[in-house]
Order: C-alpha cells, then structure tokens, then sequence
C-alpha cells in the first residue's frame, strides 16, 4: 500500500485530523482539489466560504403568510422572517444548550422570579439604528395583552413586567422558572425596532439576523440579501426561498438543480433520492412527535387498566418501519425527546405485548372491548395507515377498534379536544417544563388527554422554580415516570426531520430544535 | 335595433343575472364551510380569547346576512375589500393580492391558447381533409393518448424526461412581476406544453367530427360534382358551417386554461389564481376566496357568451329565428 492510500485510509476511519491530513496531502503532491474532495467523502465538516447564492425549496407558505411575527404558522415564515433576518435574545446550540443571542449574558435571581438580559453591545438593525433595551421591551409586548393573537402569548403569560434597564431588560415573572431562557429562544419572539410611538415595527421586516430581506411575496418566496453588519457567521451573499407545495415538484427540482436544499422529502421515495451522487439526504430526530390522545375523563379511558391495554396494544416499531419506512423512532409513551435535558426512557418501556393487554383487560372486566379513533391527515401524514396498523395489532390482542376518518380542515375545531380518542400531533418544546406547561398542566388549555394528577402538578410547580439541577432531574424523572404509566397518552413514535440538499452546500451539525436546521439555515450553511 | 345587438344585450343580461345568482352561491357555499379563518390561522395555538379578538378585527362577528349585502354592494362598485390576512397597519386588498396572480394565469392561458387553438384547427382539419389514412389514425391515437393521461401525470412526465434527464426546459416555473419575457416564456414552456397536449385531443375532434358530418351533405357533393379541390370544399364550404359547434368546444377549453389549471400550477409551482384560491380556502381567506370564485364564474360566462354570439353570427338561421 502506498502512503497517499494509507493516508486516505486514515482519513475514511477518521484517524487523522483535516489539517494534517491536507498537509500530509500537499507534501505527497497531491492537488487540492482531489485531497478535499477525499476530504468531504471521508465526511470532514469543510471549512466555510463566503459567497454564492443559496436556493432553497420548503413546503410551507401561503399567500395568507405575513411578517409579523405573532402569527408565524411555520417553516417558511420562520425561516424567512426569524432564522435568517431576525434574532431572539437566546438561542439554542446544536447540543441543546440554551445560549445568548440578542442578550450577552443572562442571570436569575430571587428564586428566578426575575430574570436580567444583558444585550449585546453595538448591534444595529438593518436600517442601520442601534439596538436598545427599549426594542426588545416592545418587542416583548407585541405579543403579550389581552388583543394579542400571537402564538407566543400563552408562553409569555408568567411574565408580570418588563422592564428596560441601561443595556438590560428586566423580566419579572408571576412564579420563578428556571427555563425563561428558553421561551426567549422562540421564533415568534424576534426582536424588532420599536416604533416612535410605542408597539413594535414588524411591517417593513427589519430585523437584526445575518440577511435583510429585499422581496417578500407571500406563498410565493423571498429574496434575502446578507447583512454585513452582523455580530455572527453568514456566508452566503444571497439567499432565495422559494415555496413549493408538491413534494414531487420539490424534489425534481432539487434533483434538476433549480434549488439546493429541500425539507420534508416523500418518504416513499427518499431511497431513491439516496442513490443520485449528488444529493445527501440528511435526518435528524427533533422534539416531535405523533400521538393517539385518550381523553381520561371518559369510558373506557377512565379506567387505567384500559389505557394501559392500549398502550400495550400497539406496534411502534413496525408502524416506525411501514409508516416511516424507518425515519422515526418508536415512543414510549413520555412526551419528553431523549434529547432534552432530563429526559428518562421510563420503565417498564411499552412494546407489542397481546398477552398482558389480555391480562389487564381481564382485571378491567373489559374482555371484549371496543373502542373507536378518530383520525386525519390534519394530525400527520400517514395517519390512516397508523390506524390501520394499530387495529391489525390490538385486534389480535382483544381490542377492537374503528378507525372513522374525520375531516382535515375541521379537525382542530370538531375533533381534537372533543372525540375521546383521537390522532394529533405536538411539534415537541426544547424543555420537559415547556412541553408539561402546554399539554399536561391540570389546566393547560390543550391538556388533550384531559389528565389531572395532583402530584403531577404540584410537582410541575416546584421544579419550574428550582435551580438545583440534580433536584430538577428527579422531580423531572419522577413526573415522567407518572404520565407514562398512567396518562392518557400513546406517543407511537418520535418524527425524523429528513431533508435532502446538493452537494454543491455544506453544513455543520443540524440544530434539533425546528426543522430546516433549526430554521437558521442561511446563516449556518455555506457553498461546499 | 340590428338582431344580432339585440341578442348581444339580451345574453349580457342573462350573464349579468347568472352572475347575481352564482355570488349567492358562492356566498353561501363559503359561509357553510366547516371551520373558521381565524382558528385556521391560529391554528393548534387558537385560544377562545384570541380567536375572539381575531373574528372581531376581520368583521366576522356580524350576521351572514349583513355580510353579503355588505360584499355585494362593495363588489358592484369594484371594490373586492381586504383580505383578512390584513392586519391593522398592514392593508392587503383583496385586488392586489389577485391581480399578479390573474396575470399570469391569463399569461399561461394566452400562451397555451395561441399554441394549442391553431394547432388544435389545422390538425382536425387535416384530419377531416385526410380521413381515415394513416394520418389521420396518428393524429387521433397520440392525441387521445394524451388526453386519456391525467394532467399531473403527463406533467411528471414532462419534467422527467425535458427537466430531469435532459436538462433543456426548467421544471420550476416560478416567475414574478421582474421577469423578463423571454425567460417567462421558457420558465413556461413546461406547464404550456402539459396544457396543450391535455386540451388539443378535444378541440381538434370535433373540429374534425364536425366537418365530417358536413361533408355528407348534399351542397358539399355538389360542390365536388362541380369539381372543386378538395380543401377549397373543406375550407370554403364546410367549415363555415361547422363554426358553431368547434367555437363551443373551444370556449370551454379556454375557460379551462383559467379556472382548471391549479393542478398543472401545483406540479410547477406556477403563481397562478388556482393557487392563490386553493390557499385561500385552507386559510378560510373568504375575501379571497370570494372573489376568485367570482372571477371564474365570470370567466366562464363571458366565454360561453363569446361562442354563443359567434355561432349565432356565423348562422344566418339562428341570427334570424322564427
């Protein structure tokens, strides 16, 4: 073996830095070109460029979209009007940390009823005005108050006051809660330039983030051009979203080179994309997941023994690989993604199990039982055949259940919340505290599964405001230990994020916490 | 008053009724739609409260009475309202919203028409001229091929194989106000061509059917007896007769290229108003969706009007009935 296939050997098993191994290349004589691009198929993250445009395909956007960040509804906004124009005071790293953005530094105190952001210093907007503790207060407000229609409302509710302080906001909170960082880590709650008058300036789309927008056209894409005064990294000069609705369109025109980034490929046919040598297809698993919610307020779900059938009942794993065709991984009945802070896999973990559905239905008096679900693509594609699967496999176990196909675009107003037994969705939220908040708070206003456990929420209580980690983890283990064995929630599996993007780009790890890397794609992603 | 004005004023008023009848319909077709556009846009994340405030601003909260009257008496003055996509400082009328995206709708259409309607003329007439020879067994086979393929299929097709495999067409057709016509007319050639191969077997049939039916007629055999060419027969004698019956079919499939096309826009991702309506109806944008059903009735009526008046001025007998 000669010394260049040694050295390449060395690199495919990683044994040898990028540095060394571009010197040792150089010294062989052999041409850049040819050792990077051994480089790149050994998997080495390149070293990012400035330049180029960057043209990405997503499948969400409507003409109803608009800029302001209150009613944000998904990717394509997101992407658009936070990730690549916009900032929040923190963000998350690839890791899942929570980090500064916006704010410098931040520190609780009183228990963390209050919280202090520290901004950073000599930021300025796209108009070229300097960012003031002021624009984030009205930032802050646009959301909060009793009009508000802003999706970030309900997280902001615990926040008492705002207040801006020389170069720091102040937040004072109803009750301390140690995870505030985190909400302010959401999309909808960009910072904008105040206006004159009081209120936030969404209308004009300026923001701080690394691109300011030169077009906007709702449903249709925009067009961003890099802000080159911005505090972080963006490399691109240009970046065009385009929106594209039919997931057949968005690939070929990945695969025709129209655009070099797609989300949401078709799973049926992503083996397929695999095999084209100049596309990678990429997954990453984030919070989400899809569910069947059992509203345990009514029969049969009142009874435990019931709800533990069914969640013995089901097949994950072979409604991840028929369903998914492997891009999921199956659940466990806690809401919780194993990559947030404190997440536990409880025990006994629920698998396909006809013998002890049969012995707990024997214990319920409930041989024989039949139960019906309601389903809709509305909850997540590939729904009927979830269904379908779970009939198949809780019917060899002595369930019996109906699956009744509800209308999509009535769904969240006639079905969720009001059938009994229902497919949904949640996208997942980065902290056990957010998610518990949203869905499982004795009077969270969509708890689903209609579950009141009283130590559950005392406990929800006493670890929003602890800051003892190791403390927080067992009150977090023990909470999720609660709702799996006795919610009423069947998380089938945790959804994969699988986008596919040309090889013509470059990134680095994938943030977790949205889709589209986080949503801060155009600035984390550059020219391979 | 010359008959053939006459009949002009009396179809524009049975237009104009049809018209009046259709908006109820719309109107109340929208108002029974399941679901409401504020939860839609609030989406999992509507709470009462914020829905509340949300119906309130965009005037949901009034009787659907009330409501009708209301976009009525604004429609017949031109004015379509604002959709409720606005926000307060933040107006997006209805017309602005529409108008880009009817443009190129009717862009997509004029191109596919020019291309389409002569081609669809000259074939079936060809196919008359030549019956029953191997031309005309070509003609009708790969004609009727491609209109037996749904549209979404045949545009796959195309796009695999001229966009895809071939590289020589763009398989995206996404243009803006900005684009300049030659790269409009390209960026179009994909979903024009899927179009006209969907629309031509229909038109050139019953060009052809009716020609053919023509030719048994007793004047056309005493125009061959006296010796004339065979095309002068078909062009001189049987088409203008045959007018009628080909004007209808091709009214419909323009009304087609403009109201039916959303498919064809999907699979290119074509801003057109098909788009913007099934947008809008996901949304529950009802301005929106209001005023694109409108258009399209209206596109329809002012076509089937057209083919009317042409046949009728093309038939001395229907211009004069007894």
């Amino acid at each position: 073996m000669n010394q260049w296939e040694e050295l390449q050997q060395a690199a495919f098993t990683k044994r040898v830095s990028r540095r060394d191994f571009m010197r040792r290349a150089t010294a062989l004589g052999i041409s850049t070109a040819l050792a990077t691009g051994v480089l790149s198929r050994a998997g080495y993250a390149q070293e990012p460029k400035k330049g180029g445009t960057f043209k990405i395909g997503l499948g969400h956007g409507a003409t109803t979209d608009s800029l302001d960040p209150a009613t944000y509804p998904d990717q394509m906004t997101g992407t658009v009007g936070w990730g690549a124009t916009g900032n929040s005071l923190t963000e998350m790293d690839a890791a899942g940390n929570i980090v500064g953005d916006l704010a410098e530094s931040f520190e609780p105190s009183d228990d963390a009823k209050q919280w202090v952001f520290k901004l950073r210093n000599g930021v300025t907007f796209h108009n070229g005005k300097a960012v003031t503790a002021n624009d984030v207060v009205q930032s802050y407000l646009h959301h909060m108050g009793k009009d508000s229609k802003s999706a970030a409302k309900s997280i902001l509710e615990s926040v008492e006051e705002i207040k801006a302080d020389g170069d720091n906001v102040v937040f004072k909170l109803k009750g301390g809660n140690a995870d505030f960082p985190f909400y302010a880590s959401d999309y909808h709650l960009k910072i904008m330039p105040a206006k004159d008058g009081g209120g936030a300036d969404w209308e004009s789309g300026i923001g701080t983030g690394p691109y300011a927008i030169e077009k906007f056209d709702p449903g249709v894409g925009a067009k961003l051009k890099r802000n080159d005064n911005f505090y972080g990294k963006a490399y691109f000069d240009e970046v065009e979203v385009k929106v594209i609705a039919d997931v057949a369109a968005r690939t070929n025109a990945l695969t025709s080179g129209e655009i070099h980034f797609m989300d949401r490929c078709d799973l049926k046919t992503v083996n397929l994309l695999k095999k084209n040598p100049d596309i990678n297809v990429t997954e990453v698993t984030g919070y989400g997941h899809y569910i069947f919610v059992m509203n345990v307020t009514q029969a049969p779900f009142d009874n435990p023994h019931v709800r533990n059938a069914l969640k013995n009942a089901i097949d994950r794993e072979e409604i991840a690989k028929k369903v998914f065709h492997g891009y999921a991984t199956a659940g466990n009945d806690n809401p919780i993604a194993p990559s947030v802070q404190y997440a536990i896999n409880p025990e006994p973990i629920h698998t396909y199990n006809p013998d002890k559905v049969k012995e707990l239905l024997k214990k319920a008096g409930m041989e024989g039982l039949t139960v019906d679900l309601s389903v809709s693509d509305a909850a997540f594609s590939g729904v009927v055949d979830a269904g379908t699967l779970f009939k198949e496999s809780a019917a060899k176990a002595g369930i019996n259940i109906n699956v009744i196909r509800e209308a999509s675009d009535s769904y969240w107003d006639a079905v969720w919340l009001k059938k009994p037994f229902v497919a949904s969705y949640w996208n997942g939220r980065p902290t056990c505290d957010w998610m518990f908040t949203t869905a499982y708070a004795a009077d969270a206003s969509w708890n689903d599964t209609f579950w009141k456990n009283p130590r559950f929420s005392e406990l929800l209580v006493a670890a929003r405001s602890e800051t003892d980690s190791a403390k927080r983890g067992t009150m977090y283990a023990e909470m999720q230990q609660l709702l799996h064995d006795d919610g009423g929630l069947i998380n089938i599996v945790f959804n994969n994020y699988v986008s596919a993007h040309s090889k013509a780009v470059a990134h680095g790890d994938f943030l977790s916490n949205w889709d589209v890397d986080g949503m801060k794609i155009a600035s984390r992603w550059w020219m391979a | 008053m010359h008959p053939l004005a006459r009949t002009i004023l009396q179809r524009l008023g049975l237009g104009l009724m049809t018209l009046f009848i259709v908006s109820i319909v719309i109107f109340s077709m929208v108002s029974w739609l399941p679901g409401d556009f504020a939860k839609a846009i609030l989406g999992q994340a509507a709470t009462e409260e914020t829905v509340a405030a949300f119906q309130k601003e965009i005037g949901l909260d009034k009787p659907p009475v009330q409501r009708y009257v209301e976009w009525v008496g604004n429609v017949v003055q031109g004015e379509f309202g604002s959709s409720f996509a606005s926000r307060v400082g933040y107006k997006r009328t209805v017309a602005e919203l529409i108008a880009p995206r009817l443009a190129n709708t009717l862009f997509l259409a004029s191109l596919t028409a020019a291309i389409a309607v002569p081609l669809a003329l000259a074939l079936g007439i060809l196919a008359a001229l030549y019956r029953n020879s191997l031309f005309d067994r070509i003609v009708n086979s790969v004609t009727l091929t491609t209109i037996s393929m749904p549209e979404f299929f045949m545009a796959y097709l195309l796009m695999l194989f001229l966009s895809v495999k071939l590289s020589w067409l763009p398989g995206l057709a996404s243009v803006d106000a900005e684009t300049e016509l030659l790269e409009r007319i390209t960026r179009c050639a994909l979903p024009t061509l899927t179009l006209t191969l969907v629309i031509v077997a229909h038109m050139m049939r019953m060009t052809r059917a009716a020609i053919i039916n023509l030719l048994a007629c007793p004047y056309i055999e005493m125009a061959r007896l006296k010796g004339m060419s065979k095309s002068r027969v078909i062009l001189r004698h049987a088409l203008p007769n045959a007018w009628a019956p080909i004007v209808n079919v091709v009214a419909f499939n323009l009304a087609y290229l403009v109201v039916g096309v959303v498919v064809v826009e999907a699979v290119f991702t074509y801003p057109g108003i098909g788009q913007l309506m099934v947008d809008a109806v996901t949304a529950r944008d009802i301005p929106v969706v209001q005023a694109c059903a409108l258009i399209f009735a209206a596109t329809y009526i002012m076509l089937n009007l057209t083919a009317d008046i042409i046949s009728i001025a093309t038939n001395p007998r229907l211009l004069h009935p007894r």
